[in-house]
């Protein structure tokens, strides 16, 4: 019956075009990062000479808003995670800048970064690893307080408020990490971010041990603790529902790249990179009507190396409707429709699909789905 | 190949009948109840989704099944499988249908497979164990298994071993090595959760290709009801070691009659549609299976509770035929259909 993507615009969602994010183009931005780069070096021989780099983060360029949500979506290895951990440099960047309102985080000294993590926090994937399971509760929770100087008896009433608002109780303070289920875990990771009142917190795969009950309430909380604590998060995740719950903006990563970003409602609704149309042709509904109805393009083979990327536009192997030039020239991210930017010398625009435009130019490609009834 | 004697299997009988099995495990807190009372069918060629948050006892029934559930494990009811009763047959038996007739895709296949052989030696074992042919028929029908799933390059990379595979050509050649045998049931869990979104839906592409190419039933279980919604015609939902609701696909996602069926579609976070407000979150945790409270193990996480919840687990009832729900007040929930 219908493709994916004239579906999706069906369904116009009211809710879907109020997102807050034209307000976001008149304020100034939170944070500012440009031309973020990463390279981790391949090493060989005796003497670990140099033999290569693996460039995770490639020139990553974006904006962030006050109380804004920005997605990060991408597969295994497209750089989401240490994207998120160069930002608040607990991986050294190789290159770029990051700018926290007028401080560079980038070239901050030792003193001055410590000062900007009191604004900057970060909340891990896995609630067993990254939770010390020597120590109570509260004291997981108070250590940041410690560390930034706060007293006993203030960062004790304090723990308490915070175990309250991501929905624990104070007494769970005494207890260990072992005590809790995952989700609970998850919500202590939370409220460690939030002890020193952070403005921004990178979430890293928040909710992606959680079974699907229990990660409903985590997004619920991250809703609900955003607007009481006035916070701008950076929501890192591999599952594109998940990232479209939480997201005002997104922005999709392959390989090391941002290759389309946009706000929520337009991204979902009119995806431009034949990545992101994949992306989300790949991932199954829950609704077997519609999982039934739509024809949906498999891509094929496995997401490159990084340590050895394709020339040109990196998702061109993968790509089922690249050209000559997207094998040599790599297409910049550029402003394509207001709020929309994408990487891709041949965008996919105005009613078009992916399907569509491989079949007409007589691509090779896999399309599942479509009795043609 | 079949075990010798019993064997009363005809067509229009269930390839597998499950009744009433429950699968405890000896701790040293007591007795964890991880299977409770469970009971169901899948046809020949048919799909089963077995569908539940984890400590649900999806994967133990499973286990239960192939007879793979470790030795602390108590084991009471029947599984007919074939006209046989796996459960009382003697191992040397077991082993005849364990590879052959009943085939496991395990979630992980870095640590299901051995990774001092070439991937295709595993190949060969698999079909050199239940057949008699010779290693160098048996190499060949490696190559062809891989070529049918997918791999491409066969030749060159049946030499190769598990760690020159990428995990989405490591999850074909465990698809590869489950159906050499040509099984009639494929028992799939959680045979995507550790790959990419792009290569899941060719993985499940592949295992919907060798069905069709070798009419097997699949048992595939799984938390993403995206995948039950693309490949299933039935469902099972489990919760807390019991069968809470079985059912068509259609009946499971537009007419379920299960507080708790309802709540897991509510809280599942949608790629498409409106429903952009917030997720129905399931308030609470599982209940403990070493001491679970009394009554029906989801009341004090449910919406519909009234208080004969709390004196007794509720029976499934039937709503029609094949669609049977765990809850007392199955009948009088409001159909899905005009609650929207």
């Amino acid at each position: 019956m219908t493709e994916l993507d004239t579906d999706r615009t069906a369904e116009a969602d009211p809710s879907d075009a109020a997102a807050p994010v034209t307000a976001a183009d008149v304020r100034e931005p939170l944070l500012r990062v440009r031309d973020l780069t990463k390279d981790f070096p391949i090493r060989a021989g005796i003497i670990r000479r140099q033999v290569g780099a693996v460039h995770a983060v490639d020139h990553v360029s974006f904006d962030l808003y006050q109380q804004e949500t920005l997605g990060v979506v991408g597969e295994s290895g497209c750089g989401k995670s240490t994207m998120g951990r160069s930002l608040l440099r607990l991986i050294e960047p190789t290159d770029g800048t990051v700018m926290f309102q007028d401080v560079d985080v980038t070239a901050a000294d030792k003193s001055t970064l410590r000062e900007l993590r009191r604004d900057l926090q970060m909340v891990f994937q896995d609630p067993y690893a990254s939770l010390s399971p020597r120590m109570p509760v509260r004291d997981i929770v108070a250590e940041p307080m410690r560390i930034h100087g706060a007293g006993k008896k203030e960062s004790r009433a304090r723990v308490d408020d915070l175990l309250r608002r991501v929905g624990l109780l104070p007494e769970h303070g005494n207890r260990y990490p072992h005590e809790f289920s995952g989700g609970q875990r998850q919500r202590i990771g939370i409220a460690r971010a939030l002890a020193l009142r952070p403005k921004i917190i990178v979430l890293d795969e928040p909710v992606s041990a959680l079974d699907v009950s229990i990660q409903a309430q985590v997004l619920n909380l991250l809703e609900d603790l955003q607007e009481e604590f006035d916070l701008s998060l950076i929501f890192i995740a591999h599952d594109l529902a998940v990232v479209r719950h939480a997201s005002d903006r997104v922005a999709v990563m392959y390989l090391g790249r941002i290759v389309e970003l946009a706000d929520r409602a337009t991204l979902y609704k009119e995806p431009t990179h034949p990545y992101t149309r994949s992306l989300m042709s790949a991932v199954p509904l829950a609704d077997p009507h519609r999982e039934r109805a739509r024809r949906r393009i498999i891509l094929e083979g496995d997401v490159p190396s990084p340590a050895n990327p394709p020339p040109g536009c990196h998702f061109h192997t993968r790509c089922p409707i690249a050209q000559e030039r997207c094998r040599v020239e790599r297409p910049e991210l550029r402003e394509i429709r207001p709020g929309q930017q994408t990487a891709c010398h041949f965008p996919i625009m105005e009613g078009e699909t992916l399907i569509g435009r491989a079949e007409a130019i007589g691509a090779d490609v896999t399309v599942v789905g479509d009795t043609g009834t | 190949m079949t075990p010798e004697g019993g064997g009363t299997a005809t067509a229009d009988q269930p390839l597998i009948d499950v009744r009433n099995l429950s699968v405890g495990f000896k701790t040293g807190g007591g007795v964890v109840q991880a299977v409770t009372d469970v009971s169901f069918t899948i046809e020949r060629g048919g799909v089963l989704a077995v569908v539940g948050e984890s400590g649900s006892g999806k994967s133990v029934t499973a286990l239960a099944l192939m007879r793979l559930h470790p030795k602390t494990a108590v084991i009471t009811g029947e599984v007919w499988f074939d006209g046989y009763e796996v459960l009382g047959l003697p191992m040397d038996q077991m082993r005849h249908i364990r590879g052959n007739d009943i085939a496991m895709i395990f979630q992980d296949p870095m640590t299901a497979m051995n990774p001092v052989f070439t991937v295709g030696n595993q190949i060969e074992e698999g079909v050199r164990t239940h057949r008699e042919v010779s290693k160098h028929d048996a190499q060949k029908r490696a190559v062809e298994l891989l070529d049918l799933v997918g791999v491409p390059e066969p030749k060159r990379r049946a030499a190769q071993y598990p760690h020159e595979f990428s995990g989405g050509m490591r999850q074909r050649a465990m698809i590869a090595m489950a159906i050499a045998n040509d099984p009639k049931l494929l028992i799939a869990d959680e045979p995507t959760t550790a790959l990419d979104v792009t290569v899941q839906a060719q993985v499940m592409e592949v295992l919907r290709d060798v069905r069709q190419e070798t009419g097997a039933a699949m048992m595939l279980i799984t938390h993403d009801l995206g995948l039950v919604a693309g490949s299933a015609d039935r469902v099972n939902v489990m919760y807390a070691s019991r069968l809470f609701e079985t059912g068509s696909i259609d009946e499971i996602f537009y007419d379920s009659r299960n507080p708790y069926t309802r709540a897991l579609l509510g809280s599942v976070p949608d790629l498409e549609g409106e429903h952009l407000e917030r997720l129905v979150a399931i308030p609470g945790n599982p209940p403990s299976l070493l001491n679970p409270p009394a009554g029906c193990p989801f009341r004090p996480r449910c919406t519909e509770r009234i208080p004969k919840c709390s004196e007794a687990v509720p029976e499934l009832v039937e709503i029609s035929d094949g669609h049977l729900s765990r809850c007392f007040r199955a009948h009088e929930l409001t159909p899905l259909a005009e609650m929207f």
